[in-house]
């Protein structure tokens, strides 16, 4: 539990110095002319107080009484590490391969693999879900979703359609 | 007078065929949202804010309001019926729901809290009706000088009373203030912040982009590591003669449930404060106070009926700062405040000047709002507990997919679904880190404001920073501001003192 505070305060720290270091691209003290701080005052500054607590938060940890104990579950942390990567694989394919395979195929995935769901739950759900996203999205308020590849096979729909 | 014109105007729009399918659609959504367990108003909200866009904006905050207000109703549910709280907000109503399950009261538990939350929003709304336009009238004289003065206060309730760990609290402010500065510098139009040089980063970061990531993925991550085995839900059925019990019983709560909902109601205006605070307050006071205080918390109905007036009337308090002063009471209602801007509405007192069909449709959208949410809440326990048994990994999928293809639709870029990607993963670390996620949420709505009110002032006071303190009302909120910060101090203060004394006594 320390080592994960010690981390995330660091880690905050560090955000806000990179915060910082991009706020400088605008003047960020007073600016005489027209009274007030320029463009970069703003975040810079607040930037700074942010790194001063994050910076509290991290010599706290080094007082005697700091809480101890576990930050992860590390049975569950698994299962949480597995659908970041599950999450991060489907966003990377939807402008490849499209929206109508990228999310079934993750629906797929969370269903019958992950959650170790019945054919008959997992397959309503897989293709009913794209159906209702079509409709709604496309049909309904005209938002079309990414398709790469597979966009030729969505010119007939159009056509039905628009 | 003038008032009831305006509110029976007001129910020309809400009663329009339309608005009342949205409302019954949006408190059955709500109601589920918030029966399941983890998942509370903010979620919802921020999952089907993206979904709006078939509605015009005013059905639309319609709907979203009715989700908040059923989402109040729906905590209830899971925490009689599983004894998990379905939304922090309905907390304390396990301590004597659950008990009243456990001994086969499960169904006139279910009916005191629909009751309960029924009183304690309308009391509320009649509160809320009266005291909106007077305030909208005060806050009609604030110049910039106030504005700012008014979102430091609201900040530095997080300090003072948020409860939180005092340095980390001012870490998410500090964060969601910074987030709200990337983009285009509002003064002086140039980019600032653009990370990476992605073009992405030039139209600023969403709130909603934030929202769904912390509030949709996050706690999907959050929810995956704190359970994976489906609960045991007890089973409850509702017949008219159990109801017409329940009604008698609740009959006697009268003195507990107004003074739930007036509390709640104050309370809920805080923006630190809130429906959970104002739900354990309200059954600290029924409990000290009642004749039959020494059963609490082993069944007693009145310490359901207590939270559940509270924290609904919370969310109807915390509705009133947001829409008289632009100043969110909640982090839902920092969504919907970022939903009216999103469609163009800017909140503040002017909007009951400009827009006076649409304040007061709202607000007579909340009056038909609680009468079908104590309807569909009773009539259909018998769908909630079947809901409830529906395993968390079907959930999950769905509310995962929900917020990729939400995230994508407002803006449609893939650069925002990768930030919701991002937020949702660091989001779900800080809060298992224990860093609080309403400020950050409230900071990344009302940095613009806070910005442009501070610049605005200084460029025309010619840079003189006495201008807040000299005006009066930016004066007296600059110091209440003050004292809000230094509570902490002057409490850790006192008890030192205290502990001085004893070994003298």
């Amino acid at each position: 539990m320390i080592a994960a505070d010690r981390l995330i305060a660091a880690a905050l720290m560090a955000l806000s110095v990179y915060f910082m270091v991009h706020a400088t691209v605008l003047p960020i003290g007073w600016n005489g002319e027209t009274g007030g701080p320029g463009g970069g005052g703003f975040p810079f500054w607040l930037s700074a107080i942010m790194f001063a607590a994050a910076g509290g938060i991290l010599i706290r940890t080094f007082r005697p009484g700091a809480r101890t104990g576990s930050f992860f579950d590390l049975t569950m942390i698994r299962s949480v590490l597995a659908v970041v990567v599950a999450l991060i694989v489907t966003i990377a394919l939807m402008p490849v391969v499209g929206t109508y395979i990228a999310l079934p195929l993750f629906l797929f995935w969370y269903l019958r693999i992950f959650g170790d769901h019945r054919w008959a739950v997992t397959l309503p759900i897989t293709i009913l879900t794209p159906v209702f996203l079509f409709f709604f999205f496309e049909v309904t308020v005209k938002i079309l979703l990414p398709k790469g590849i597979t966009e030729p096979l969505f010119y007939p729909l159009y056509a039905m359609f628009f | 007078m003038e008032m009831l014109a305006h509110l029976a105007d007001g129910f020309a729009t809400s009663l329009s065929p339309l608005n009342i399918l949205i409302v019954v659609l949006g408190v059955t959504a709500g109601l589920f949202i918030g029966a399941m367990p983890g998942l509370g108003s903010v979620n919802g909200v921020a999952i089907v804010l993206p979904l709006t866009f078939v509605v015009p904006p005013s059905s639309a905050i319609i709907l979203l309001a009715a989700i908040y207000y059923g989402a109040m109703y729906g905590g209830a549910i899971s925490s009689i019926l599983l004894g998990i709280p379905g939304a922090s907000t309905a907390v304390a109503t396990t301590f004597d729901g659950r008990p009243m399950a456990q001994q086969g009261k499960a169904g006139l538990a279910l009916i005191a809290a629909a009751v309960a939350s029924f009183v304690g929003g309308t009391i509320s709304v009649i509160l809320f009706t009266l005291f909106a336009a007077p305030l909208a009238d005060i806050a009609l004289k604030f110049g910039p000088a106030e504005e700012f003065a008014l979102v430091l206060m609201a900040f530095t309730t997080f300090v003072g009373l948020g409860g939180d760990d005092i340095l980390k609290t001012i870490v998410m402010i500090c964060l969601g203030l910074v987030l709200s500065t990337v983009g285009l510098d509002l003064i002086s139009g140039q980019p600032r912040l653009i990370f990476f040089d992605q073009p992405g980063f030039y139209s600023g970061i969403s709130f909603l982009v934030l929202a769904i990531g912390v509030y949709g993925i996050g706690e999907v991550l959050y929810t995956i590591e704190t359970s994976k085995t489906a609960p045991h839900v007890t089973p409850a059925k509702i017949t008219l003669k159990e109801l017409g019990a329940g009604l008698r019983e609740m009959n006697k709560l009268w003195r507990t449930m107004t003074m739930g909902s007036v509390l709640g109601f104050f309370v809920g205006m805080l923006p630190a404060a809130g429906a959970t605070p104002a739900a354990l307050m309200s059954y600290g006071i029924a409990k000290s106070t009642s004749k039959t205080g020494h059963t609490f918390g082993k069944g007693n109905i009145e310490g359901v009926a207590a939270p559940e007036t509270a924290n609904n009337a919370a969310s109807t308090g915390s509705l009133l700062p947001m829409l008289t002063l632009g100043i969110p009471g909640s982090p839902t209602t920092a969504l919907l405040l970022g939903g009216m801007v999103m469609w163009g509405l800017v909140p503040g007192p002017m909007l009951f000047i400009e827009d006076p069909d649409f304040v007061w449709g709202l607000i007579s959208s909340l009056y038909t709002a609680n009468f079908a949410a104590v309807a569909i809440n009773i009539a259909l326990i018998p769908l909630f507990v079947w809901a409830l048994r529906m395993p968390f990994t079907v959930l999950c999928a769905l509310v995962l997919v929900l917020c990729i293809v939400g995230g994508f639709a407002p803006s449609q870029k893939m650069h925002d679904v990768w930030l919701i990607a991002g937020f949702g993963v660091g989001g779900y670390l800080l809060r298992k880190a224990d860093y609080p996620m309403a400020p950050l949420v409230l900071a990344l709505v009302l940095g613009p404001l806070m910005e442009k009110s501070f610049r605005q002032t200084l460029i025309a006071e010619r840079g003189d920073v006495f201008a807040f303190i000299e005006r009066p009302l930016s004066g007296a909120f600059m110091a209440l501001a003050l004292l809000f910060f230094l509570l902490p101090l002057i409490n850790y203060l006192r008890k030192s003192a205290k502990r001085k004394m004893a070994p003298a006594e």
